[in-house]
């Protein structure tokens, strides 16, 4: 049998790709090496967030917003997403001119920003350390449990017709005439006619096999989590400079990060370091002091791809006809992963999508090199934040 | 004087003598260990102020005198860092918080001597304030000097059920039953047992006689075990080996299956675990004599399988003389041989009690209806493991973990690993040993942001 | 939720030598020094506290600061097992955050 449609990477790009080929009928079928949402979209910290972004994945966080809107009819489940707005923090002038500058760039975009002076951020945020000058608040932003989102779309797939085939490793593919040949690590064959590349931060191996090279790097978000504690923060916080990021679940639970563990690719293990841990803690404790009493209970990191302008690659490949590629999210690629999948089956099925992704296309690299990021990008990402 | 740095987690029977032995060799190790000072739980030391009555050791009196002894005979040898909990290991670093300040510690060997806890299964009730495990009512008696309630039903499995329920019915607490769920012994098991125990088997059999001799009714076979009481621990009912259902009024139910080794410090390590199908846990792969795949790691005690304390003595200097083999600093053969004879007779003693006398009652854990709470942290129940399993495709536990929440709460999985394991392999239809197991995750155990963040203000 | 809580079980084998007088929730209990804090509060209500997902009590379960589920407060935020702090003088201890 020969699908429409082999998609090699079972994280939620390539969950939300599977579900969305299925609405358009194509046949389909995943191939993830472990469980699908259990890399980098499993373990992330679970912001969905439009704010703060680069304005080229705008319009794909616009997107993706409209589809975490609808999660509960289109998987079946809302994976505790909630609306709780994300709150971003200037401590300085320069800080504070960046977010104006920032919500009146996002205004052209649709995206609607509140900017909050101190008097303001300290009524309304009283359990904030003060030291804040100003705030951007974006009230359509908020979070959701990362664990359940890749899986709840692998599932939505999988009961529309999709074949999920977790525990199966690609070893290689190679194209012979308009026809994709997959060789799995158990001795199985898929071939398709297209493949959509989306495997996190494995995207620039798989994409090497078809002679593409992609800068991509290795990080891990170093991540932690208190006990449950009585409910008292709304927003998902986050800084300008995103050294630190803090959000409480319902439940109570306050989980923050920043910094970065250890992660190997190869190995396919990832640690968390006291040292990045002991930062993250001292960052929360200045930014929330009451978490001073909190239990630390756990951490946790996980392995992301990053790319040297921390923007994703998603792009159709420049080497093959009907390869595609989606990866290198440079740790805030949870928001985006719903539209990127739709863009990627409009793209495999049409030849075109209509939400712009040009300046994620996989050749961007070549005339900036590795080490280098570009100065628009420089104004606006926020490493390491996602 | 050698300038390998030693750190010794654990100072119970096995991190005691370990260090003992270093020391006696002319090294200095630091010990560490969450109490005060050493003993571990079986020899736990009584605050001081509390006295010295009672007989909180029992028959071993001698043995819990002799380790307090020479560890404090030996104290200005060893550096003893009490009152301090490990909460990562990396290569090269202890992180601990001491007294309520964040230290760390280098290490180029190291001895994981972490010990055990009791095995829990749940039952209807298991979370009222008024049930603990067996060790927990050791522990109230022995460190604490008081008795759990005046009505206590001791149930569960293993040694240590009649161990405590003999140890209650000499301090008059009052035991109402001990209720085991293992099946009566046959004689032929316990005949083997009796041949391979020895002295620990004869004691096993006293503390039985002693129990009845006190008119204190031993159930064997018991399933179908639930407490109540409307918010307080009143009753206790169970089915007997017959199928006839029982109940018995009391104020207080200790419980326990066994003991589950505390491995979550040699996984912050890395080390190669392995399934130990009679001991039901995964392990941590050592040789005879403890060392890990980790050359600069070794493992003893209970810590590393369970054995008991006697056991645990001798492997925590096993393992410090097979330290000090690899540091060329010469370790006595005639010693090492004496060890390994002791431990080859109790290892045989060890299958008998786990695999016939007092086997793991996973259809207890299996059967378990829907509505019980399996992990306490979190409040998750047995059907919303099930339904992990059967809805949303968990296949293992850290997968069941992700979408039910069971093992994230405070205590990292310890208490709910052994039922949550038993109940997804049941719902998988899968051999237990697929089910996989938790990982250790730094902190290892809770700690305060503030001390994290080296804030020694208070 | 009843106010008052289950009704104690543990008991104390021995009478006091020195005592040391703890504020739990605002009431003045007296515990013996050298007890833990957990043995101080199960011998005087019968439970250490509430939990954070249910209507319940809870009274430790392990004793020996394994399984996490004694963890109170002092009055001034500061955590504490219950099961591996002593008592000490003056102790204020908040135990129901819950509610």
């Amino acid at each position: 049998m020969i699908f429409d449609v082999a998609i090699i990477g079972g994280g939620l790009p390539g969950c939300s790709a599977a579900l969305h080929l299925r609405q358009r009928h194509a046949s389909v079928v995943l191939l993830e090496r472990g469980r699908c949402g259990s890399q980098a979209s499993g373990v992330n910290y679970g912001g969905v967030r439009q704010q703060g972004r680069h304005e080229a994945e705008l319009p794909l966080a616009r997107r993706s917003r409209q589809i975490w809107a609808r999660l509960r009819e289109l998987v079946d489940d809302n994976c505790e997403f909630m609306v709780t707005g994300h709150l971003k923090l200037a401590r300085s002038d320069e800080q504070a001119h960046e977010l104006e500058r920032y919500a009146t760039m996002a205004r052209m975009h649709g995206l609607a920003l509140d900017l909050l002076n101190r008097g303001q951020l300290q009524n309304r945020y009283p359990y904030l350390d003060g030291e804040a000058i100003a705030g951007s608040l974006c009230a359509e932003d908020g979070q959701a449990n990362p664990r359940l989102v890749a899986p709840a779309f692998a599932r939505a797939a999988r009961a529309m017709g999709a074949e999920i085939r977790e525990h199966t490793e690609v070893e290689g593919a190679t194209r012979s005439g308009t026809t994709f040949h997959i060789a799995c690590r158990d001795g199985t064959a898929v071939a398709a006619r297209c493949i959509i590349n989306v495997a996190g931060a494995w995207g620039s191996s798989v994409a090497a096999w078809f002679g593409e090279s992609a800068p991509e790097e290795v990080m891990a978000p170093n991540m932690c989590v208190t006990e449950p504690l009585p409910y008292f923060l709304q927003p998902n916080l986050g800084v300008c400079g995103g050294d630190i990021y803090i959000r409480q679940i319902p439940r109570g639970n306050v989980i923050f990060g920043g910094g970065s563990g250890v992660a190997d690719k190869v190995a396919i293990k990832a640690r968390p370091l006291p040292g990045a841990t002991r930062e993250s803690v001292m960052r929360a404790i200045k930014l929330v002091p009451r978490l001073r009493n909190a239990l630390l209970i756990r951490s946790w990191t996980g392995i992301e791809g990053c790319m040297p302008d921390m923007l994703p690659v998603i792009s159709p490949s420049m080497t093959t006809p009907g390869l595609l590629h989606a990866f290198g999210f440079s740790g805030h690629g949870f928001q985006l992963g719903p539209a990127v999948g739709a863009v990627l089956a409009e793209l495999a099925l049409d030849g075109r999508t209509t939400t712009p992704i040009d300046a994620f296309s996989i050749d961007r690299f070549h005339a900036v090199g590795t080490a280098v990021r570009t100065i628009a990008a420089a104004d606006h990402a926020e490493p390491q934040s996602p | 004087m050698n300038s390998t740095r030693i750190v010794v987690i654990g100072a119970g029977p096995a991190g005691t003598r370990a260090a003992l032995t270093l020391a006696r060799a002319g090294l200095r190790p630091t010990l560490i260990d969450e109490a005060p000072s050493n003993g571990g739980q079986i020899y736990r030391r009584r605050p001081q102020a509390l006295g010295d009555r009672g007989n909180p050791y029992g028959f071993e009196t001698r043995k819990a005198a002799r380790l307090h002894r020479d560890f404090d005979a030996a104290r200005d040898a060893i550096d003893f860092r009490g009152d301090a909990t490990v909460w990562d290991v990396k290569p090269g670093i202890v992180h601990a918080i001491e007294q309520n300040r964040a230290i760390t510690m280098g290490w180029d060997r190291l001895i994981i001597a972490t010990g055990a806890m009791d095995r829990t299964i749940p039952f209807p009730g298991w979370t009222l304030p008024g049930v603990i495990t067996l060790g927990g009512a050791q522990t109230l008696l022995k460190a604490q000097r008081s008795i759990a309630g005046s009505r206590v039903v001791l149930f569960g499995s293993g040694p240590l059920l009649y161990l405590v329920a003999y140890q209650y019915a000499r301090a008059a607490a009052g035991v109402a039953a001990v209720l085991d769920t293992s099946p009566r012994a046959r004689l032929s098991d316990a005949a083997t047992a009796a041949i391979a125990g020895g002295t620990a088997f004869l004691k096993g059999l006293y503390y039985v006689s002693a129990l009845a001799a006190r008119g204190i009714r031993i159930w064997t076979g018991v399933t179908g075990f639930a407490v109540d009481g409307d918010g307080t621990v009143k009753r206790a009912t169970w089915t007997d080996a017959q199928g006839v259902a029982r109940s018995l009024p009391c104020d207080a139910v200790a419980a326990g299956f066994n003991l589950v080794s505390q491995t979550q410090i040699a996984d912050l390590c890395e080390l190669q675990f392995a399934f130990n199908a009679l001991q039901r846990q995964w392990l941590p792969v050592v040789d005879d004599a403890g060392r890990s795949a980790n050359p600069a790691i070794y493992l003893a005690g209970d810590g590393a399988a369970i054995g008991g304390a006697d056991v645990a003595e001798l492997t925590g200097e096993r393992a410090a003389l097979a330290l000090l083999a690899d540091l060329q600093q010469g370790a006595s053969q005639r010693r090492i041989e004496r060890i390994n004879r002791k431990l080859r007779r109790s290892a045989r003693f060890r299958k008998a009690l786990d695999g016939r006398l007092f086997p793991f009652p996973e259809a207890l854990a299996r059967a378990l209806d829907d509505d019980v709470m399996i992990c306490r942290c979190e409040g998750i129940t047995a059907g919303e493991i099930r339904n992990s399993v059967e809805t949303l495709g968990a296949d293992e536990l850290n997968r069941a973990k992700a979408f039910s929440r069971v093992g994230m709460g405070r205590c990292q999985g310890r208490v709910c690993a052994a039922a949550a394991t038993e109940l997804i392999a049941d719902a998988a239809r899968c051999p237990i040993e697929r089910v996989g197991r938790l990982r250790g995750q730094a902190p290892v155990k809770p700690v305060p942001l503030a001390l994290i963040a080296g804030d020694a203000e208070r | 939720m009843a106010v008052s809580g289950p009704t104690a079980g543990v008991k104390r084998l021995d009478g006091a030598r020195q005592t040391v007088a703890l504020t739990v929730d605002g009431e003045v209990i007296a515990a013996f020094r050298g007890e833990t804090v957990l043995t101080a509060l199960l011998t005087a209500r019968g439970w250490i506290r509430t939990f954070e997902f249910g209507a319940e009590y809870r009274g430790g379960f392990c004793l020996i600061g394994a399984c996490q589920d004694c963890w109170v407060r002092l009055k001034d935020g500061t955590p504490m097992r219950a099961c591996t702090t002593l008592v000490a003088d003056a102790m204020d201890i908040v135990t129901d955050e819950q509610h």
